[in-house]
């Protein structure tokens, strides 16, 4: 419990590593590294005892009565809703025991309300609940299943109004969502600042690097556990700040700081819908920031309808730009101008995954205001979908390795935000997860093909045939990139699994709705990741060494990180096992482990189906991406001998030069091209036809009616007469314009004083015929 | 004291920019003139906020505020009209003519 | 000035320094004020303009608004200025005389700036007469001790007035975004 109520020390602590970098890290002996190395082990530690004491707590027997008890470890005052709540509770309470006197006479309301007192429970004390309970969708059900139990601590930062009216408060919210991330954070930023000390070691900023990456660590974990939507809204900034600074880490070449600036600009866009959308649910709510309170009025239908839609299309905006979504997406890939370990922190696994937290945080104003339960269509989902397919088509283009990675970033994380959509939270959740350790491997694997490359993270010009000297980063990359194509039995196929089955009906129950457009769009998205990450992985890994130099592997502050993240990155699909898969039946102990850890139960989180594991789905699924895998395998392995040859041929006659290089691109290029081409064509013939034969035919028909009745109206009726008084019109009309065209001189100042002096005639007009 | 004496002085003083805006060719000073208007403005608040209250000063505060983001982007645009056409005459710009 | 005003600066309630030191105020004012419409040196203008934001926070110390008057100093003198220097200067104006600074519109602007005068200073008159400003709406609501304004200045901007106020650091925000943009150089 002491660790859930003191869960700020973990972000006081990052930013306190950042000052002392700040102050005191140019004068350390290794410059400041080991502060921060230091602060992150620390906090690591820290979020995992945190985790653990969740673990426990979330397991424990809950004592009393519904909502009111599953609240009672919220501090008085954080949210009014849970205050009301309680006393509501209380009250009714003593009502009820005076009701019942022949059961039970003692006052169980007033003795073991805030305690923990095991002795005085009762085996019937769930009966007298269900009176008690506010109209909460689940209090029925939620009976025999646990109760989440946030731990909510805050201080009063501002008063509005009226004292006691409207309170801002600051503080911590501690449940299974933002221990999540507390992990992840901890655990990725740790790894990062390992490889960073060997990765950015010799560097002008050495030390700044350092400060402002703890910096971005305190931020983020600022931001997860925010109390209130004011500090999420400072954390969400302090992330922004952070990225900015980080990306623009080598401001002295131009592309890098314009693409800080243009990560930080097009942030600011979307930052705006954020702020609106705040701003709506902060009335709507009653003057709360309280995120408890907006959630549980949110799910309970507090908040009108309509009023939720709009807020969640605001609130939609923001993610769209912090989270990469189409249309909003575009800073991303040029934020790969940062060193690769931010990008790997930043891009992959915490900055950018701000936009679902924000969403999963404050999910029931999406569930409600998109209406996605019982529906098959919704804004949020057809961002996410649209994403997902479209971004993974772009990695194919790519020919810088990060810049791949970033389009499948931003693929991914449509993955996320679709399954937000649909209503699979969990599942965005758990691929959040998942991603975050396979998709830092990556991030730091190409960071380490660069290192060896030098510097360079051209995987057409420069790189190829790696897999023989580095082959720990070739490993783990491959590792990865089969967690991430989604093969059997590695995290990524769990996750995305669960996505999948979370669109709804398609070939089995479960599910919030039927959204079988987006489940296409994925599974095209799906088989387009797996594809693109066997051409790069031919890129880097396979052919000639196309670079110069002797390639090396990196030192071990590289590769160890990069050999924990990886096996983290294959096994943590065991996490959530489903309960059962055909015939097999997983014990309850060990299935469903994560959604048992994180997802919320009860009255601020609406109630939500979810899918169960699909066997047809998932064997479909996973054959798409095998044959993905196989496909671009076999076409790059025919292209790849063709080419071989052609070089060794060249390579005796004129050595590696541009003619190969462009041969390479061209092979992009039609390889782009048959896949478009092949996505694209038979939906445009198709489309063609239809208009050709249905549409033309009926248009065709019409247009000869209209054609025989138009030809009788403008002989007798348009000549005539219309045109008489339009010609008449335009006549005058043109000439009042040619005298008045005189009066518009085009000098603003004329405009001023005209303006200044008929202002001063009206208003001298009312005061005469007033005054 | 009156509450004329402070009102008149800003009306004066409103006067004179109004006059400075529609006279000045200079964009800078244009933007000089807005400015003697801004803080006629600021006298009038503060001069009746002695009969109503505070709200007077915290919205003379917002428009020193405004007028420090006024005179930015102004700033900003006149520095822009003088990179396209070497000058800042306000005079030559009258692309809106009819 | 005309006669009426005369006859309200006659009025029983004269307080002698503080009249004294209005007149003074406002008299170099108006004259600083109409050195910057006319002066035919953009330098010279910036200088007068400070003379006429520095008597208008002498006006508010005068109102006993001391917080505001401060920001006056602070923010007009200080920062709007120097902006207003940088600005001459990055537009290469002339630095000496010229000329060329007024456009044709004199005799126009005169009138319009005549009637402006004429009809606020006929209304202010006909509307407030000879009010005498009192000072007790400050303590009044606020219920403060003593002559501690500012601490109640505070109360107010971060209790009742806090929507604007940070609609007002968004907006202040957006126009620096906006600024850069536009100014950039590429």
């Amino acid at each position: 419990m002491w660790f859930l109520t003191h869960a700020w020390i973990i972000p006081a602590l990052m930013a306190l590593s950042f000052l002392l970098i700040l102050f005191f890290g140019k004068k350390m002996p290794k410059k400041g590294s080991e502060i921060g190395i230091a602060a992150i082990g620390i906090a690591f530690i820290l979020a995992l005892l945190t985790a653990g004491s969740w673990y426990t707590h979330n397991n424990e027997e809950v004592e009393g009565h519904g909502d009111a008890a599953a609240m009672a470890d919220v501090q008085e005052g954080c949210s009014n809703e849970v205050d009301h709540l309680a006393a509501e509770d209380h009250g009714e309470e003593t009502e009820d025991a005076g009701d019942h006197e022949g059961e039970e006479p003692t006052d169980v309301g007033d003795s073991d309300e805030g305690t923990d007192d095991h002795a005085l429970g009762q085996s019937d004390s769930g009966e007298y609940a269900a009176p008690a309970a506010t109209s909460t969708a689940v209090a029925s059900e939620g009976e025999e299943e646990h109760v989440t139990r946030p731990v909510v601590r805050c201080a009063a930062w501002a008063e509005i109004g009226t004292p006691g009216s409207s309170l801002i408060t600051w503080g911590t919210m501690v449940d299974g969502q933002s221990v999540l991330m507390l992990v992840v954070v901890t655990l990725i930023s740790l790894m990062v600042f390992i490889y960073s000390s060997e990765y950015v070691s010799g560097d002008r900023r050495y030390t700044h690097y350092f400060a402002f990456l703890s910096l971005f660590s305190a931020s983020m974990l600022f931001f997860v556990l925010a109390q209130s939507t004011i500090q999420m809204i400072v954390g969400w900034e302090l992330v922004g700040v952070c990225s900015f600074v980080l990306i623009g880490h080598w401001w002295e070449e131009k592309p890098n700081s314009n693409a800080a600036l243009k990560a930080f600009l097009t942030n600011r866009v979307g930052d705006i819908g954020l702020l609106i959308g705040v701003a709506i649910l902060y009335f709507a709510a009653g003057r709360s920031f309280s995120i408890l309170d907006l959630n549980i009025l949110a799910a309970n239908g507090g908040i009108s309808h309509g009023i939720l839609l709009v807020a969640s299309v605001c609130l939609i905006f923001a993610v769209m730009s912090k989270s990469g979504q189409f249309i909003l997406h575009t800073w991303l890939p040029d934020a790969m101008a940062g060193p690769t370990p931010v990008s790997a922190l930043i891009h992959a696994a915490t900055m950018v995954v701000a936009g679902i937290y924000m969403v999963a945080r404050l999910y029931p104003v999406f569930f409600e205001g998109l209406s996605i339960s019982g529906s098959s269509v919704n804004f949020l989902a057809i961002v996410g979908a649209v994403t997902a397919m479209f971004g993974a088509l772009l990695a194919f283009v790519q020919k810088d390795i990060k810049k791949v990675l970033a389009y499948s970033t931003i693929s991914q994380l449509g993955f996320m935000v679709t399954a937000l959509g649909v209503g699979a939270w969990t599942a965005a959740l758990f691929h959040l997860f998942t991603h975050a350790m396979f998709k830092a491997t990556l991030f730091l694997g190409a960071g380490s093909l660069s290192n060896a490359a030098h510097h360079s993270f051209d995987m057409v010009n420069d790189m190829g045939g790696m897999r023989k000297v580095l082959p720990r980063t070739f490993w783990t990359f491959i590792v990865a990139t089969a967690a991430l194509a989604g093969i059997f039995p590695l995290s990524g196929f769990w996750s995305k699994d669960e996505i999948l089955a979370g669109h709804g009906s398609l070939f089995s129950a479960g599910g919030n709705g039927t959204y079988h457009v987006m489940l296409v769009m994925l599974l095209i998205g799906a088989f387009c990741t797996a594809a693109y990450m066997t051409r790069t992985i031919w890129y880097a890994f396979y052919g000639e060494f196309r670079g110069h130099g002797t390639p090396h592997e990196s030192g071990s502050r590289i590769t160890v990180p990069l050999i924990i993240l990886a096996t983290l990155g294959a096994v943590v699909g065991v996490l959530n096992l489903p309960e059962e898969i055909g015939p097999f039946t997983f014990p309850e102990s060990i299935s469903l482990q994560f959604e048992h850890f994180v997802e919320p139960v009860g009255a601020y989180f609406p109630t939500i189906s979810h899918a169960e594991f699909n066997i047809p789905l998932a064997i479909f699924s996973l054959a798409l991406a095998l044959s993905a895998v196989l496909l671009t395998y076999l076409y790059y392995w025919k292209g790849a001998f063709k080419f071989l040859h052609g070089l060794s041929e060249r390579n005796r006659v004129a050595g590696l030069g541009k003619t190969i290089l462009v041969n390479k691109y061209y092979f992009d290029w039609l390889y782009t091209d048959v896949i478009t081409g092949f996505v694209k064509g038979p939906a445009a013939r198709a489309t063609n036809w239809f208009n050709q034969h249905v549409l033309d035919g009926i248009v065709d028909g019409t247009a000869k009616g209209a054609v025989v009745a138009g030809q009788f109206v403008y002989e007798n009726i348009d000549q005539k007469v219309v045109d008489g008084a339009v010609n008449g019109a335009a006549i005058t009309t043109s000439e009042a314009g040619g005298v008045l065209r005189h009066l518009q001189t085009g000098r603003i100042q004329q405009y001023a004083a005209l303006f200044f002096a008929a202002a001063a005639l009206l208003a001298g007009v009312f005061v005469v015929a007033i005054g | 004291m009156l509450l004329t004496q402070f009102l008149l002085l800003a009306a004066i003083l409103f006067s004179i920019g109004v006059y400075g805006v529609i006279v000045r060719k200079n964009g800078v000073l244009v933007l000089m003139s807005v400015e003697l208007m801004l803080n006629a403005v600021n006298i009038n608040l503060i001069a009746f906020s002695t009969y109503h209250g505070l709200g007077g000063q915290v919205f003379a505060l917002f428009v020193i505020a405004v007028a420090a983001a006024e005179v930015g982007v102004g700033l900003a645009i006149v520095l822009l009209i003088y990179r396209n056409r070497r000058s800042v005459d306000i005079d030559q710009l009258d692309e809106l003519k009819g | 000035m005309n006669a009426q005003l005369i006859s309200l600066f006659a009025a029983e309630t004269f307080e002698v320094p503080a009249n004294i030191a209005f007149s003074i105020i406002a008299i170099f004012m108006v004259i600083a004020a109409i050195r910057v419409v006319t002066t035919d040196n953009v330098v010279h203008a910036a200088l007068w303009l400070m003379v006429v934001l520095g008597g208008v926070g002498l006006n508010f110390l005068l109102l006993q608004a001391e917080f505001l008057a401060m920001t006056q100093f602070l923010i007009y003198l200080g920062a709007i200025i120097v902006l207003f220097l940088f600005g001459v200067m990055l537009t290469r104006a002339p630095l000496g005389r010229s000329d060329d600074l007024d456009n044709k519109q004199r005799p126009i602007g005169i009138v319009v700036g005549l009637l402006v005068l004429g009809l606020v200073s006929y209304s202010v008159i006909k509307t407030f007469g000879s009010d005498k400003l009192d000072f007790s709406a400050y303590d009044g609501s606020q219920a403060v001790a003593g002559n501690n304004r500012t601490e109640a200045l505070s109360d107010a901007i971060f209790s009742q007035y806090l929507i604007p106020f940070e609609v007002i650091s968004v907006l202040l925000l957006a126009a620096l975004i906006g600024a850069i943009v536009i100014a950039r150089r590429d």
